[in-house]
């Protein structure tokens, strides 16, 4: 009976409409007992319908704040809405909504696909119980286990125990999906699958919030994006902006590369790196049409020259000042 | 207003739906390989108690050597197999039957966390409170379904090897044998209900951890600890409060008047032990960090 309401998020929540975030934290922070601080002074903010990218090495507070958002955790201090109503004190109301991955899948093992399912429906209180085996055979079906369905979950490849974790979330309708690490362990054609279903559950107006290490899932699928390092929030915003931010890089092409590198010191270009035919360097604040006519004057025979835009690795590291590696 | 919008969505709960959660905890326990390897143990003790009594009275001599040593009620087997119900219950009450129950109530929590269920479940969102008591529940209906497993398996052996009928109590009145079949399950609850205490405690520890092995390991190691404990006669002042220390009034439903004194002492220590075990097990549960 309730299901229409469940099955038209958007046009149900006026709050969504009227452009209230779907997550948003206000000097959201956690310390852990031992006085390890994961996440310090967090404010964060999801858009509706966004598919948001949440983005920092190993050990940088992504998966506390994940834990915190989901109610599993409760914060030090600070405070998180999630659908408009605070966590951890709404769950019951606001967790019907969300379908969570949250650090991989968890199964019971000798229990089949289908039924393992069956459990984590029967332990929503709002799930109807009627229409239970009929939503697990479409969660099953979307993520392609409909074959292995009776199998029991230990035989399960990770790749397939990845696939039943993404199912579980999406047993029921959601307003929002919190996806971490969603590809791990799956082959380059299930990576592009799960790409595919984030951008159909995004254009049926579910919010996604996607946590990955891997810079180009994000570049390729994320509308919005926000970094983490050392517990802190360092930069948000649309992932166009983000990696606008950082400048991209000037690449000449030429057979001539040495003396096209004395001509561009010479116009200003700074950083300059030579490797064979290629002549890179960060482009100079003048007109990039005077610096290609003085290679011209000085005989250089360029092949190419180009600004390479800059992808948000680049932005990455310009960011946080180090590689995308494990924080100390 | 985004309050009023989430909670109108979130369709009018039926309460009976919250029952679908204690179903499924139910066929999931029950179908564990592990829970139906405790059960199968249970159901061997009676089998192995019945052909030892058996072999040992073929020749006509009674068993225990006249009547001395062993278990209650085991020298009136031969003359009666449902005193096998009674006997197997006494010879596994003090371990077997606890210990499966450690196992199980040890295991609720800690190992769901363990397994990382734990947070698909809190997540779905099964509520804390609403799962603590989904898992005391069905603990306690392991309780029950495994001190039945002993009772069952002691009738079906002991109408197998030995007559049945009408049967001497312990006040040397004489019963009928159905009104023995009645004692006999009135046994099996009172026996049931002694584990209460244990699981209790089991689920408490099951909450402190996130190991499901270290969690039973303690339980059943604190289950021990108690007993031992128990014959110490220095510490008489303490053992009215250990919760095997009344196990054995269930022989007192074999009396005629049944001896109410002790069982009801049994049944209220373990109520105690329910109530303060279940609420530290809940004050940890709901305020606990998941991480798991």
């Amino acid at each position: 009976m309730g299901e229409p309401s469940a099955t038209e998020p958007e046009q149900g929540g006026a709050g969504a409409a009227a452009g209230e975030p779907v997550i948003a934290t206000r000097g959201l922070t956690k310390r852990y007992r031992g006085g390890q601080l994961a996440v310090d002074g967090l404010d964060l903010t999801v858009p509706a319908g966004s598919v948001f990218g949440f983005l920092g090495p190993n050990g940088s507070g992504k998966t506390t704040t994940i834990r915190m958002l989901m109610g599993l955790i409760e914060p030090t201090s600070g405070t998180a809405r999630v659908l408009g109503q605070p966590m951890p004190k709404a769950t019951r109301a606001v967790l019907p909504h969300v379908g969570a991955l949250i650090e991989g899948p968890a199964l019971y093992g000798f229990l089949s696909g289908r039924d393992n399912l069956i459990r984590y429906d029967s332990a929503d209180p709002a799930a109807d119980p009627r229409t239970r085996r009929a939503r697990v055979a479409a969660a099953l079906d979307r993520v392609g286990l409909t074959a292995a369905a009776g199998k029991k979950a230990k035989a399960y490849s990770l790749g397939m125990k990845q696939r039943l974790g993404l199912a579980a979330a999406l047993l029921r309708p959601r307003r929002l999906l919190v996806l971490d690490e969603p590809t791990n362990g799956l082959d380059p054609q299930g990576m592009r699958e799960i790409r595919t279903l984030v951008r159909e559950l995004a254009s049926d107006g579910t919010t996604v919030f996607l946590s990955s290490h891997l810079l180009d899932e994000i570049e390729q699928v994320c509308t919005h994006a926000a970094v983490m390092a050392r517990g802190r929030l360092i930069t948000q915003g649309p992932v166009a902006e983000l990696a606008a931010g950082a400048r991209g890089r000037l690449v000449v092409t030429t057979p001539d590369p040495a003396e096209a590198a004395r001509v561009l010191k010479e116009q200003g270009v700074a950083d300059l790196a030579v490797t064979d035919d290629r002549v890179t360097g960060e482009p100079p604040d003048r007109d990039l049409a005077e610096v290609n006519a003085a290679l011209v004057t000085a005989g250089v025979r360029v092949r190419g020259f180009t600004v390479e835009r800059a992808s948000l690795e680049d932005a990455f590291v310009a960011l946080t000042g180090e590689g995308f590696d494990v924080a100390g | 207003m985004s309050r009023a919008d989430v909670a109108e969505q979130v369709r009018p709960v039926s309460p009976l739906w919250t029952f679908g959660l204690l179903r499924n905890e139910l066929t999931t326990t029950f179908r564990r390989w592990r829970t139906l390897a405790l059960l199968a143990v249970l159901a061997g003790v009676p089998i192995l108690v019945g052909i030892a009594v058996k072999i040992e009275t073929g020749d006509g001599s009674s068993p225990g050597g006249g009547g001395g040593g062993g278990p209650a009620f085991i020298s009136q087997i031969t003359n009666n197999g449902l005193f096998l119900v009674f006997t197997a219950l006494a010879a596994t009450l003090p371990f077997f039957l606890p210990m499966a129950v450690g196992v199980v109530a040890g295991d609720a929590i800690a190992g769901e966390a363990n397994a990382g269920t734990l947070r698909y479940l809190l997540v779905a969102p099964a509520g804390r409170s609403r799962l603590l008591l989904t898992k005391y529940v069905t603990v306690v209906l392991f309780c029950l379904a495994a001190t039945l497993v002993v009772a069952v398996s002691a009738l079906t052996v002991g109408a197998l090897l030995f007559p049945l009928g009408d049967l001497t109590t312990i006040s040397g009145t004489r019963i009928s044998f159905a009104e023995g079949l009645g004692r006999a399950l009135l046994i099996a609850l009172a026996v049931a209900a002694s584990l209460i205490g244990v699981a209790a405690l089991g689920l408490f520890v099951s909450t402190l951890t996130n190991s499901g092995i270290a969690a039973m390991a303690t339980t059943v190691g604190l289950l021990i600890t108690v007993q031992i404990l128990d014959q110490i006669p220095q510490l008489h002042a303490l053992q009215p409060y250990f919760f095997s220390h009344y196990w054995l009034s269930f022989a007192d439903l074999m009396r005629e008047p049944v001896y109410w004194d002790e069982l009801a002492k049994n049944l209220g220590l373990q109520a105690l032990y329910a109530a303060v075990f279940g609420s530290a097990a809940w004050a940890r549960f709901t305020a606990k960090d998941i991480t798991a």
